[in-house]
């Protein structure tokens, strides 16, 4: 029941009619839906809300936790005997790469060493779990449980076991956000393992991908494997990305529409580990042409890296 | 056939504190992360089209505002997108409010539909406009959801504004 009843007659004060109050309120939206978009303004006050609703959000998650930690516990016996022996299986596997690697380094530095070359720098990496994907339909984003205090900074690389599943873009004292490599605005610079091949990928929504801007007749095949090529200064190069389903050239149009699938578990829930930035190239010549990238992205954390 | 005012019983006034404690419950609600799985009802658009519907001189569009902006925050969506969907939905439900309770409680769901819905078309409308993907025709089913808990909620929140049908001093509840 309306409280009419309860409240003065209309003819005292009621504050502003109603339209002109959701004149004020809509534009007042839109303005920080322009700041936010087009001019990333807001980062501090998100972090802000977001410090003090952590510990709200925390609490939601208890039943939730509980009931995934009953299930755990109730693991049969045999699944884990499989697992332990799946796991096994694959570090022998991994075993002669791993055991040479060290050798390689070595060589690889003294030869390096020989060739005056700047030495790479070991990048090393944080395990953070992640935690949930947001909310927002939108876009693809995850949340991992490490942030600021843990020396995570907006740019950074996020892989998993088989490759890349995407890129901090923003981080809160407690957590960061992920954008994934599905999301429409990320791309990444990647080349086909196969022949060195240069090629931008970018979100298709959906969970897949596809390679921007290569010609009708370029040398891709299904199955190829994509790899980083590193020339973003982001990733290093070398992570494997992606794999090749689709390609369909048609020759009404200029570019072939390729597309692949993430070969990380990109929208599975597990571990993964934040790479640590990359020392940055040196700057590009002005009358070279810009990367290609997506723009706004790019923009943004290019202003960021100038700003640590 | 006649409307008549669904609900005949004489209400107790409603208690600030309990307006605030429901939204902020539905805000709680909101928070747990259910990922992409849809028909997960927005629970803060629910209870808040409620409170406009069943007080709208106490909640209104400031109100929206200020819970569009915390679920901006905490949904990682931009900031003004919530904001900018709740004040509408609060400023249409203001507007249904003198009418929609003479209708039972279906035909008040069977209303409240089309401004859940509307809603979520401004969201996708301010996403898409600035190139976000389309988040497919699932993700409408919670709207329907939340339609359809427009009864138990109509019930849960009006139950402390409820006084005994006839007074009785055994019985002083």
């Amino acid at each position: 029941m309306s409280a009419v009843g309860h409240a003065p007659p209309p003819f005292f004060k009621r504050g502003p009619a109603p339209l002109v109050r959701l004149a004020f309120f809509v534009s007042l939206s839109l303005i920080l839906l322009i700041a936010d978009l087009r001019f990333h303004t807001l980062e501090l006050a998100r972090m802000a809300v977001a410090t003090v609703a952590w510990p709200l959000q925390r609490l939601t998650w208890m039943p939730i936790d509980a009931a995934t930690d009953f299930g755990a516990y109730l693991a049969m016996q045999s699944t884990l005997l499989k697992e332990n022996e799946d796991l096994r299986r694959r570090q022998l596997g991994k075993a002669n790469l791993l055991l040479r690697q060290l050798h390689l380094e070595q060589e690889n530095k003294r030869l390096r060493a020989l060739l005056d070359m700047r030495a790479r720098l070991p990048v090393e990496g944080r395990i953070a779990e992640i935690l949930y994907a947001a909310r927002d339909p939108f876009s693809r984003r995850v949340i991992i449980d490490k942030g600021l205090q843990h020396g995570i900074g907006a740019g950074q690389a996020v892989v998993d076991d088989i490759g890349v599943i995407g890129q901090v873009t923003r981080v809160f004292p407690l957590t960061a956000e992920v954008l994934l490599l599905t999301d429409k605005d990320q791309a990444i610079p990647v080349e086909v393992q196969r022949n060195g091949l240069r090629a931008v990928l970018a979100g298709a929504g959906a969970g897949m991908m596809e390679l921007r801007f290569l010609a009708a007749n370029a040398e891709v095949q299904i199955g190829d494997i994509l790899v980083t090529s590193g020339l973003d200064g982001v990733y290093l190069p070398g992570l494997p990305v992606a794999k090749v389903v689709k390609t369909d050239r048609d020759s009404a149009y200029s570019f072939a529409r390729i597309t692949c699938a993430p070969l990380a578990g990109v929208e599975r829930h597990g571990l993964a580990l934040v790479l640590g930035s990359r020392t940055a190239l040196p700057p590009q010549p002005d009358e070279a042409p810009a990367t290609v990238e997506a723009p706004g992205r790019s923009k943004r954390i290019k202003t960021k890296e100038k700003a640590r | 056939m006649q409307p008549t005012q669904s609900s005949r019983r004489i209400l107790l006034p409603v208690k600030n504190w309990f307006i605030v404690l429901t939204l902020f419950l539905a805000l709680l609600l909101n928070l747990i992360p259910f990922g992409r799985l849809p028909g997960i009802p927005d629970w803060v658009a629910l209870v808040l089209a409620f409170w406009c519907i069943h007080q709208p001189l106490k909640v209104g569009m400031a109100a929206a505002f200020v819970l569009g902006l915390a679920m901006d925050v905490v949904d990682a969506s931009v900031m003004g997108q919530h904001a900018l969907a709740y004040v509408l939905l609060a400023f249409a439900a203001a507007g249904l409010s003198r009418r929609v309770l003479w209708f039972p409680l279906a035909q008040q769901a069977l209303q409240l539909l089309p401004l859940l819905l509307g809603m979520q078309l401004v969201m996708m409308a301010v996403r898409m406009a600035t190139g976000a993907e389309f988040p497919g025709v699932p993700w409408f089913l919670s709207s329907f959801t939340a339609a359809l808990l427009w009864h138990p909620v109509t019930y849960l929140l009006l139950t402390p504004q409820f006084r005994p049908e006839d007074k009785d001093v055994h019985r002083p509840i």
